[in-house]
């Protein structure tokens, strides 16, 4: 069973092992409205946590996308560059955006759980 | 947003935006409607059915007099008294540098009748401007007593026709007819800012409640904010004032010269004769972007690593499936067909500059 993360930033992390899908939340996508452009990193690119990985656009804003964990892009959700409105549809589910291969586990310490996230849009 | 709202205008529709759940923002100094249901799908909506947008923040002032004498023939880009009774006619407010104070429409009300209907943002100014140089004649701003509602799309026709009357459907393009609607005294016009065929109806602002509701009820209509607007706009590639077009840019820089006569007297006609005798030194272009990027306000043109120009305006166009913009750029590198680049920042997109509308399968002539 995976164990699903938030950032301040609105993205999420679903860590399964050693493998984690990444992808924005429900909360972001309904932010950002109409979801019209997902630009998606390079398999074999490597981030650090909390660097820029993705970027993303509506048609009201533009945004970037940072990787909730430091890893090595495994796959991308390609569909997602002709159908960015799948974005809006299910963001926390069929809309994930990288697959990361995570080199340091501990590094979910930096991030929220669902509750806390939860919590923390309260605030907003 | 709630504490903006205590210093923004409200227009007379504007609980009924927020019981629609509207996303409401400034713009003019308007607490406005953005969004109801989604920016694209009201979009949509407007170029398959019929559209209809809150526009009370628009300015109206009615000039009575004699237009030549009271000078209101001498002050924009275009004659007044060149228009026919009961048509309209889009141009410009300049200052003595040629600057656009404001774009317009006037409609020509009766011989010695006309309304001047402006931008929100600018009304105030461009009020105390006009009356300023006008001679003679009563000049009165009737923006508190006039709504403005627009109703946008193929559709637009018949659901008029339906509500109001036959009358309706003899409305040519850039006409007007004044007309009881809902028993109050209207102006239903055959023009609009989306490139549908659509209509701008003046009326009394305390019937517009009862006419958004009776609008509203009908099937074929949905209510659609300023995003689907801006994106419908600038599809048909008209100029947003503000954004595209201001105090510091003139008709010519802005390609708008077609709606300028050049044989007529107005404030700025000598700025723009010395400005068509030297190059300009920037002019407006279109922009079609090789992805779905948006370009946006203040992004740079670039031919190569130099940087040329800046837009102005930029969106995801649903009709062509990719960003398009305006911007303004060097002369020399304006030819249709070329290619540049636009960026800011990490955002880099490939652009071809092509010639306006963008979109030119629009209902607005049928």
């Amino acid at each position: 069973m995976a164990d699903i993360y938030f950032t301040k930033e609105h993205e999420w992390a679903r860590v399964n092992g050693a493998i984690a899908r990444i992808g924005i939340s429900g909360h972001a996508a309904h932010e950002l409205g109409d979801v019209t452009f997902v630009e998606l990193p390079t398999v074999g690119k490597q981030v650090q946590q909390f660097e820029v990985l993705a970027a993303i656009e509506s048609v009201k804003a533009a945004s970037d996308i940072y990787a909730p964990l430091s890893g090595t892009v495994k796959a991308v959700n390609s569909a997602l560059e002709n159908e960015p409105e799948k974005v809006n549809e299910s963001a926390e589910e069929a809309a994930w955006m990288v697959e990361l291969e995570i080199s340091n586990p501990a590094e979910v310490a930096q991030l929220m759980t669902r509750e806390q996230y939860t919590d923390y849009l309260k605030t907003l | 947003m709630t504490d903006h709202a205590e210093l923004l205008q409200l227009t007379p529709l504007h609980s009924r935006h927020r019981a629609l759940g509207a996303l409401m923002a400034p713009f003019g100094g308007w607490d406005m409607p953005i969004q109801y249901e989604g920016i694209i799908a009201e979009h949509r909506w407007c170029r398959e059915q019929a559209a209809l947008f809150d526009i009370c923040h628009m300015g109206e002032f009615l000039f009575v007099g004699d237009i030549v004498a009271g000078g209101l023939e001498d002050l924009f880009t275009f004659s007044v008294t060149a228009i026919p009774v009961g048509r309209s006619k889009y141009g410009f407010l300049l200052n003595e540098q040629g600057g656009i104070i404001d774009d317009l429409i006037v409609f020509r009300l009766g011989l010695n009748e006309a309304m001047i209907v402006v931008n929100a943002a600018t009304a105030p100014n461009d009020f105390n401007v006009i009356q300023s140089r006008l001679r003679g004649g009563q000049f009165t701003d009737i923006s508190s007593i006039t709504a403005k509602l627009d109703l946008q799309g193929p559709r637009s026709r018949e659901v008029l026709v339906d509500l109001l009357g036959g009358w309706v459907a003899e409305i040519p393009y850039f006409r007007f007819v004044r007309q009881t609607v809902l028993g109050s005294p209207a102006i239903v016009s055959r023009t609009g800012y989306t490139g549908e065929l659509g209509y701008e109806i003046f009326l009394p602002t305390d019937t517009v409640g009862e006419l958004w509701d009776r609008l509203l009820a009908d099937p074929r209509v949905k209510a659609a904010g300023l995003g689907a607007r801006d994106v419908l706009r600038l599809e048909v590639g008209y100029s947003l004032y503000g954004s595209d077009i201001d105090e510091q840019t003139t008709p010519l820089e802005a390609d708008l010269a077609a709606f300028v006569k050049m044989d007529k007297e107005f404030v700025g006609k000598t700025a723009l004769l010395q400005q068509q005798q030297h190059a300009l030194g920037r002019i407006k272009a279109a922009f079609k972007v090789t992805s779905r990027r948006a370009p946006r306000h203040g992004f740079g043109i670039f031919d190569g690593e130099r940087r040329i120009g800046e837009m102005t305006s930029g969106v995801f166009s649903p009709m062509l499936g990719c960003g398009i913009g305006l911007g303004y750029l060097e002369p020399a590198y304006a030819a249709i067909g070329a290619r540049l680049t636009i960026a800011q920042d990490r955002t880099v997109m490939e652009a071809e500059i092509c010639s306006l509308p963008f979109f030119d399968q629009g209902s607005l002539r049928s």
